[in-house]
């Protein structure tokens, strides 16, 4: 197939203009909007770097991007431990360990807007009622002060999310040869040598990519927050995804809310870029 | 040996232990939805005094459940069949082509997956509506753009491993570009199609906030915005929710039971590439 080719085009076509209508277009208007002073409807007069310079005195956003980064730290610790333990006890010759892993990846199925729900009834009635049963008064309210609210958050995204994380663990798990680890054991490594000394290196290629997966995931979440604490108490727990969200179609300050979203996208990029390139410097070594 | 016998069975019991502090979510969802108001408020950890289904009756009604359904398995299939059937086309034809413009092709699909949602959704919306695209055909069309780039992406890696002499094969058989790709590379990325598959229509199946941006229209919802509104009118009220959200988990979980192997397949070659 030569670029001459009318089957060429014809095969690129439907995909290239749904990218260009979807994705190229929006993100050049984008760019051009967060300059001026668009509201959504009507005219619009270009005020050069005037949102931008906004963004840096507003509390809300400033706050949402805060909250955005402890909730990011909090989770990938989070998850990476236990998605790296799930993945050693289900890859450690159990009989019930297909079963494991199905039950752990589930949560992964479901959407995160449910998620969100269900987590809200166990934080609401059913840690007040173990509250009431123990006589522990501070699991009464957990979605109603900042603090909780945010574990919540970590607490249902670690649940959501080690699983999947556990996944890519297993896939390299898989690729450590089972004749070092038993020669080690002849030799008379224990089982925490052994993981210290064969198992760890050759699985640290892992950590990079579920590193920054769960970085750039736990940066862009918005379904979870929306429904489990919905911001609330007062938007202290609003992430940047919704903060945006809400003052583009809730403040209607659309050219303001594009200029929040261009940042969003400059870090986001960075995180992902910068994923790629730990990679790629990874398999030059191995 | 025994010694290690032991050691397993208590790893065995570990597992057994975190699976059901893993389930025990999903648990309390559905014994506090067979509930009755007041049996929620009296005992939320324990099983029923008396297994009531009109929560579920009332859910299904408030749902229009079967409607509900129905529009999600129509806008997720279509999306997914579009998404599978031209980004293998596109992935073939970029990887039979080895000129620099097809690279910067490939490039730039693959430069969209580093691009939040957020950051054009905007403009995405705005343009949609001038043009009266905010309807299900607009929001495939939109499922196609932000879904096509992943996909090439797999495909395109598959195909490298497909030996061009195939193609040429079937040429000389009198077969155009068309008939190559539809009866001869595209039954041989059936395992791929299915990661593709499976893939786009979790995270489809399970957005909410591009249909809560687009589908305006009553009656047109996927499960995860009616969902939405539903859980909004009975906030207070958690029976009725509760049975709302085991409705809409059903179809998943009856997929997961059928499927799980090919989706943990799925998802772990999806994951690691």
């Amino acid at each position: 197939m030569r670029n001459r080719d009318l089957a060429f085009w014809l095969f690129l076509t439907p995909v290239l203009a749904a990218l260009i209508i979807v994705v190229i277009i929006p993100l050049l208007f984008g760019f051009y909007y967060s300059f001026t002073n668009w509201n959504g409807l009507g005219r619009l007069d270009f005020i050069g770097l005037e949102n931008y310079v906004n963004l840096f005195n507003d509390n809300a956003f400033l706050s949402a991007f805060w909250f955005t980064v402890k909730f990011s730290i909090a989770s990938i610790v989070l998850i990476n431990i236990i998605g790296l333990g799930l993945a050693l006890l289900v890859t450690s010759k159990l009989k019930s360990s297909n079963f494991l892993r199905t039950v752990f990846f589930m949560p992964n199925l479901i959407g995160g807007l449910i998620l969100g729900f269900i987590w809200q009834f166990i934080f609401i009635k059913v840690f007040g009622s173990i509250g009431d049963l123990l006589g522990i008064e501070s699991l009464n309210g957990w979605l109603s002060t900042t603090d909780t609210g945010f574990w919540g958050l970590v607490i249902l995204t670690a649940w959501q999310m080690a699983g999947y994380i556990m996944i890519i663990y297993i896939a390299y798990l898989q690729a450590v040869p089972g004749d070092l680890l038993e020669a080690a054991e002849i030799d008379g490594a224990n089982a925490f040598q052994r993981f210290r000394h064969i198992t760890f290196p050759l699985v640290a290629p892992a950590f990079t990519v579920s590193l920054f997966l769960t970085l750039s995931h736990s940066f862009k979440i918005y379904d979870q927050n929306l429904s489990l604490t919905g911001g609330a108490p007062y938007n202290s727990t609003e992430m940047v995804a919704m903060n945006i969200i809400r003052s583009a179609f809730t403040d209607n300050e659309m050219a303001y809310a594009q200029s929040k979203a261009v940042i969003f996208f400059v870090i986001v990029a960075i995180i992902s870029l910068l994923q790629v390139y730990f990679n790629k410097k990874r398999e030059v070594e191995l | 040996m025994e010694r290690k016998k032991w050691q397993l069975r208590i790893l065995g019991l570990i597992g057994i232990l975190l699976a059901l502090l893993w389930l025990s979510p999903f648990y309390l969802m559905i014994v506090n939805a067979f509930k009755s108001k007041r049996d929620i408020f009296a005992d939320t950890l324990g099983l029923p005094q008396e297994f009531t289904s009109d929560n579920f009756i009332q859910a299904f009604e408030q749902l229009d459940f079967l409607r509900t359904l129905l529009n999600s398995l129509v806008i997720s299939g279509l999306s997914v069949g579009i998404i599978i059937v031209f980004s293998a086309m596109a992935a073939y034809a970029l990887s039979r082509n080895k000129s620099k413009l097809s690279s910067v092709i490939f490039f730039i699909f693959v430069a969209a997956m580093l691009i939040p949602f957020q950051s054009v959704m905007i403009p995405l919306i705005s343009q949609f509506g001038q043009f009266g695209m905010l309807n299900r055909a607009g929001l495939i069309i939109m499922y196609l753009g932000f879904g096509c780039s992943l996909s090439i992406f797999l495909y395109h890696g598959t195909l490298k491993g497909i030996p061009q002499s195939l193609d040429e094969a079937a040429k000389i058989d009198g077969a155009n570009r068309f008939q190559v790709f539809w009866y001869i590379i595209f039954p041989l990325l059936k395992p791929m199609s299915i990661t593709v598959g499976i893939l786009n229509v979790i995270w489809i199946w399970n957005d909410y906030l591009l249909p809560s941006l687009v589908l305006g229209e009553a009656g047109t919802e996927t499960i995860p915005l009616k969902l939405f509104y539903f859980f909004g009118q009975y906030t207070k009220q958690w029976h009725l929710a509760l049975a709302g959200l085991t409705l809409s988990i059903i179809p998943v979980i009856v997929a997961y039971f059928f499927a799980q192997k090919q989706i943990i397949k799925g998802i772990s070659d999806g994951a690691v590439k």
